[in-house]
């Protein structure tokens, strides 16, 4: 351990700015690594889905209409069959609309 | 036979409350370690580790009042006279974990944990193996808000040298504002060891009491409109996504403060356990076995460093008083940078999200969701507010990581 410091008001000030500072910019830039890591991955998502959607677009146009009360597939993460049907009604009755109306996408238990 | 009663009542610890000059601060101190007991246990404030730091201080103060009349170390489980010694830079066992380990109780072996730094990094494994960093990768603007909510951190830091603590000190008193015991335990393990106790507990207590100090001031600052604002949902990220993220985050921050490599890495470690998908067992000891092992050592030793001679001080009035600020302004930091992207995205965002920028995972998020709920009963901000809740703990490393490297 090195020996004991004791900051002047300035210098105290300065180092708590500095301090704040180094946070802020650090995390800043790696917000940024974040952002085009995602850009990427969303890109490369978006790819292959376009290319599936082109030679269906040649094809005559078939109307595609979701089934009456689908409400889709639902990906559950660590959650029960019996807890993700409660939550879905839950919501559901919260939000005072049918449950057909509504998409899940997924649901996941918060540790 | 009334030489040998006699010598037995000198030798009690009962005697030594009064023969021992700082016997009533070791009576006082059972007192406290006692009332926090009643907090872990009926008021379940952080239980698991509150109820562990409550009997390290019961122990160390009931042992810290026996007197032997060979003036020989006392049969105790934690001499704070050895590591006294182990500080000393005079003493021939300055930095002498040996001379520890011969002399030492089993809280003084244990203690060599907290002292090398190992039980935070490892609590840090099991926290990282527990996270999902899924919400702070859909919404990568959430670090802003975790970097905003370690405002509380430099604010108690300048006012903490303005009360006349060192700067070791005072960087160790300020990190209580980051909202995360293991990092505020290695800060001031490396900064100033002699106010662990202190600083330990007043950390741990206000995490617990985050549902009351965070509201008031979410109110204070926020309109009934803002807190109504629903967030649209957050994108799905991919497996490969939450795979590389730690290994970037570790690559990056210590890269960009090497001071941070025991925390981050460590966290991005036990997350890296959790992603792959191959190494379930492994994150299943750290969240679970290896957690739970660290957390009973930690707070068992950790509580034993409060032994009265030292924490009954005017310093320790102090550091609570600041701890408190340091929560305060952290929760200020996070609201008002949540406001000013509010403010920017066109009112989508909802500023309660900031405030949860000051880690304690996942509390903080629970309260943003309550607010935000309050205002409007179909706001469901859990899983945003999850985001800036993760940030805060990388914004609370990178703190830690430049104090260390400033006042190290």
């Amino acid at each position: 351990m090195t020996s004991r410091l004791t900051l002047g008001i300035g210098s105290n000030l300065l180092d708590a700015i500095l301090g704040y500072a180094v946070v802020f910019i650090g995390l800043t830039l790696l917000m940024t690594v974040i952002v085009i890591v995602g850009k990427i991955f969303t890109a490369k998502k978006a790819a292959p889905a376009e290319e599936k959607a082109a030679p269906a677009a040649a094809a005559p146009a078939a109307p595609k209409k979701l089934a009456p009360g689908s409400a889709g597939d639902v990906k559950l993460y660590d959650t029960d069959p019996r807890d993700a049907a409660m939550i879905m009604a839950i919501v559901a009755n919260k939000l005072d609309k049918p449950l057909n109306e509504l998409r899940f996408r997924s649901i996941k238990e918060v540790k | 036979m009334l030489e040998s009663l006699g010598k037995l009542v000198t030798e009690s610890g009962f005697a030594g409350f009064f023969s021992n000059p700082d016997g009533w601060r070791n009576l006082v101190m059972i007192a406290i370690a006692c009332v926090l007991l009643y907090l872990g246990i009926k008021k379940q404030y952080e239980p698991l580790l509150m109820v562990g730091i409550a009997v390290g201080c019961l122990l160390a103060n009931v042992s810290s009042v026996f007197m032997t009349t060979d003036g020989s170390l006392p049969d105790a489980l934690y001499h704070q006279s050895l590591w006294d010694a182990f500080l000393d830079h005079t003493s021939p066992y300055y930095h002498s974990y040996g001379h520890i380990m011969a002399n030492g109780g089993l809280i003084d072996i244990l203690y060599i944990g907290v002292k090398a730094g190992i039980y935070p990094c490892m609590i840090f494994i099991g926290i990282g193996a527990m996270t999902d960093f899924g919400p702070l990768i859909s919404n990568p603007k959430s670090l802003l808000l975790g970097a905003a909510a370690q405002f509380g951190v430099f604010f108690a830091f300048f006012g903490a040298n303005l009360l006349g603590f060192d700067a070791q000190q005072s960087a160790s008193i300020g990190i209580i504002g980051g909202a995360d015991g293991p990092t505020a335990i290695l800060t001031t393990t490396k900064l100033a060891p002699e106010l662990l106790g202190p600083i330990a507990v007043a950390a741990y207590s206000y995490m617990a009491l985050i549902p009351m100090i965070q509201p008031p001031i979410m109110r204070a600052l926020t309109t009934e409109k803002e807190r109504a604002v629903k967030m649209t949902q957050l994108r799905e990220v991919s497996k490969t996504e939450k795979i590389l993220f730690p290994i970037i985050v570790t690559i990056f921050i210590v890269l960009l403060l090497p001071s941070t490599a025991p925390l981050i890495g460590c966290l991005m470690f036990g997350n890296l356990l959790k992603e792959t998908g191959v190494t379930e067992r492994l994150s299943d000891v750290a969240q679970n076995a290896l957690m739970n092992i660290v957390t009973l050592f930690l707070g068992i030793s950790v509580g034993a460093t409060m032994v009265g001679s030292r924490f009954l001080t005017l310093d320790t009035i102090k550091i609570v008083v600041l701890g408190l600020i340091a929560f305060a302004f952290s929760t200020i930091g996070g609201l008002l940078v949540g406001k000013l992207m509010y403010k920017l995205s066109g009112g989508k965002i909802n500023p309660l999200i900031g405030s949860a920028g000051v880690s304690a995972v996942p509390m903080a998020a629970r309260v943003s969701q309550r607010e935000g709920q309050k205002a409007n009963p179909s706001n469901f901000l859990l899983m945003h507010a999850m985001g800036p809740n993760v940030a805060g703990v990388i914004g609370s490393a990178i703190a830690a990581g430049f104090l260390i490297s400033m006042f190290g």
